[in-house]
């Protein structure tokens, strides 16, 4: 990135097309890159960091709980063990048994690790699809960026979760296929902002250099524009995991996701909610671990938000 | 006004023809057939269902039939239940989706906005903080953990409203909170955030200093900041209240069109499908139209020619 100026360089300290300023000694000058700045903001921030900290505990419960519970008491999230029944909460099963007798927290912590991965890669997915769509659609301009617009526009006006189900009845029920049916429908948003940001970056004089150096269209889209467009990038990211995985959940709870006997956080409360009057548990705890991921995520989403977003700057 | 009116329907054309293109696409050449999923059926019998239907022709002439039937307003026959129309299917289900969405809009945004205006007037106090922090934590519980969690508490313990089923008003109350309830949280946020953009502009420094009184300056001039984004979210978010209530319609036991599509996508019942998915895409183009328009007249700046 040696002619481009890259998000850490575009900071009120050297403005665009101006030479850095020559190194004087001391703090005076060694500027904040917008990164370091946007991270400071976020540390001051307490609720969000506590909410990293929820997720950091969550994602790590999920990743290793169902593997040391197994160790420890053998515990496993799909074996039917019909003489343990329906049991409510105790110190042998923290968040009680099914009703086929399977360890409810072993199910919840599988569960939350399918909806964690499938947040997350769909939302890296929609994200990627996003950021190259609308830096392309803006960078070509014209009669291209009309249509790949439009598209986008009708794309828009289909209804977004009627098409994840035909995708998902297309595709069969498997979570690769899940993942990519929200990640193939779920770019929109992200392809807007990166074009409204892609309009105002092309007009700058880096590009124009870069242009003038005789670079590729390709390169200057990938290398120039796309690096510059992360922050905004980062931020719609961090707010679609959360939507992603209510998504899943969504469609596990109406029997298109994740199919039994592997457990995820949509089927369980699902299956909670048939029997929830007599077996309260089966629905408070799934519906519990996922109402306080969604919130963690949300809260450390609007956190992001609130670090990067140039117009809270003080 | 009339003629920016003109031009955006005109526009609405293309916009729809592609919709249409689109959706039968991709619901035509998914793999598998209406007739295919259960008991193998003779090839004779097949033979004589697809000609029934009009399966048996090229698909580029069903689907200059489909659009020409579409025009005449006949959406088609359903595979799955093959004494109904898809328009009689629809003219059962869609009012009753319609009347739950109803009720969420009316409650996300009484709440919403009651919330937000709170937030933002008594920004940074207690109150603001207590109605932001709800705020989140609505966004963060989904449908289908508040549903059976107020049907636990309110029926079947407290004995206040029915459970489930569909009769009266009583069963749209609690299908209705359910569904309305993310966006009453999204409704605050937006109201919050867009009545502090404009709270300290000119033209509410204007306003005080001809001696307004706090309250007019709120409702006349505050709010209309505040309502711009919301109005803009409102396409989007009545829209997935329409589909969103395939869970609570599934968890309530209503008799919408929600479960009638998921079981169509499921059994590849073409004319089903497609004539949910457009219903609910013209709706959409119709609420965005809506939703354009109601911009410019809370937005004088906005300048339609």
């Amino acid at each position: 990135m040696s002619n481009g100026v890259t998000g850490s360089e575009r900071t009120a300290e050297t403005g665009n097309g101006q030479p850095p300023l020559p190194a004087v000694s001391g703090d005076l000058v060694a500027g904040t890159s917008l990164w370091q700045d946007a991270w400071r903001r976020l540390r001051k921030n307490t609720m969000a960091v506590a909410s990293g900290g929820v997720i950091l505990l969550l994602g790590l419960a999920c990743l290793v709980g169902p593997t040391v519970l197994f160790a420890a008491a053998g515990y496993d999230a799909q074996t039917q063990n019909l003489a343990q029944g329906p049991q409510p909460p105790s110190w042998e099963h923290p968040f009680g048994t099914d009703f086929y007798g399977r360890d409810l927290l072993v199910r919840v912590l599988v569960g939350g690790r399918v909806s964690l991965s499938v947040g997350l890669l769909a939302a890296l997915l929609a994200a990627t699809i996003g950021t190259v769509y609308g830096a392309v659609s803006s960078y070509a301009g014209g009669l291209v960026d009309t249509a790949m617009m439009r598209v986008v526009d009708i794309l828009y006006a289909l209804p977004y979760m009627f098409l994840v189900i035909i995708l998902v009845t297309i595709l069969g029920k498997s979570l690769l296929l899940l993942f990519l049916a929200l990640g193939a429908v779920g770019w929109l948003l992200t392809a807007r902002v990166v074009r409204g940001q892609v309009m105002s970056l092309k007009e700058q004089d880096f590009v124009l250099a870069a242009r003038s150096l005789g670079t590729p269209g390709r390169e200057i889209v990938f290398r120039h524009l796309i690096p510059n467009t992360l922050g905004p990038v980062i931020v719609t990211f961090t707010l679609t995991v959360p939507s992603m995985i209510l998504q899943e959940a969504f469609l596990s709870f109406l029997g298109l996701g994740v199919q039994p006997p592997q457990p995820s956080l949509g089927s369980l409360i699902n299956d909670g909610a048939n029997q929830m009057l007599v077996f309260w548990w089966t629905l408070v705890f799934p519906g519990g671990v996922m109402t306080v991921l969604l919130f963690a995520l949300n809260f450390l989403g609007d956190g992001v938000r609130d670090a990067l977003d140039p117009r809270m700057r003080t | 006004m009339t003629r920016y009116l003109i031009r955006r329907i005109i526009e609405l054309v293309p916009t729809a023809l592609v919709i249409i293109a689109a959706s039968f696409a991709l619901v035509r050449l998914a793999p598998g057939s209406p007739f295919s999923s259960e008991k193998e059926i003779p090839p004779e019998i097949r033979r004589q269902l697809e000609a029934k239907y009009g399966f048996d022709r090229p698909l580029p002439e069903q689907f200059v039939r489909y659009v020409g039937n579409l025009l005449q307003g006949d959406l088609g026959l359903s595979t799955k239940y093959p004494q109904r129309t898809v328009n009689e299917i629809i003219a059962a289900g869609f009012p009753v989706t319609l009347s739950l969405a109803a009720v969420a809009l009316v409650w996300s945004l009484l709440v919403g906005l009651t919330a937000g205006i709170i937030g933002a007037v008594r920004q940074n106090t207690v109150w603001d903080h207590t109605a932001m922090t709800a705020a989140l934590i609505g966004i963060s519980v989904p449908s289908f953990v508040l549903g059976p969690l107020l049907v636990l508490v309110v029926s079947l313990r407290l004995h206040l409203l029915p459970p489930a089923g569909w009769g009266d008003w009583r069963h749209l109350i609690l299908p209705g909170l359910t569904l309305g309830t993310i966006y009453a949280a999204s409704i605050a946020r937006l109201t919050r955030g867009g009545m502090l953009e404009v709270i300290r502009s000119d033209f509410i420094r204007t306003a005080r200093a001809k001696g307004l009184s706090e309250r007019l300056i709120i409702w006349r001039h505050m709010l209309r900041g505040g309502l711009l984004p919301v109005i803009s979210y409102l396409g989007p978010a009545i829209a997935s209240m329409l589909t969103g209530s395939v869970v609570v319609e599934k968890i309530f036991n209503v008799p919408g069109i929600g479960p009638y599509f998921v079981d169509a996508a499921f059994n590849r019942d073409y004319f089903l499908v497609m004539g949910i998915v457009l219903l609910y895409a013209f709706f959409l183009l119709l609420l965005n139209l809506i939703v354009d328009l109601l911009y410019g007249f809370l937005d004088p700046r906005i300048d339609y020619s």
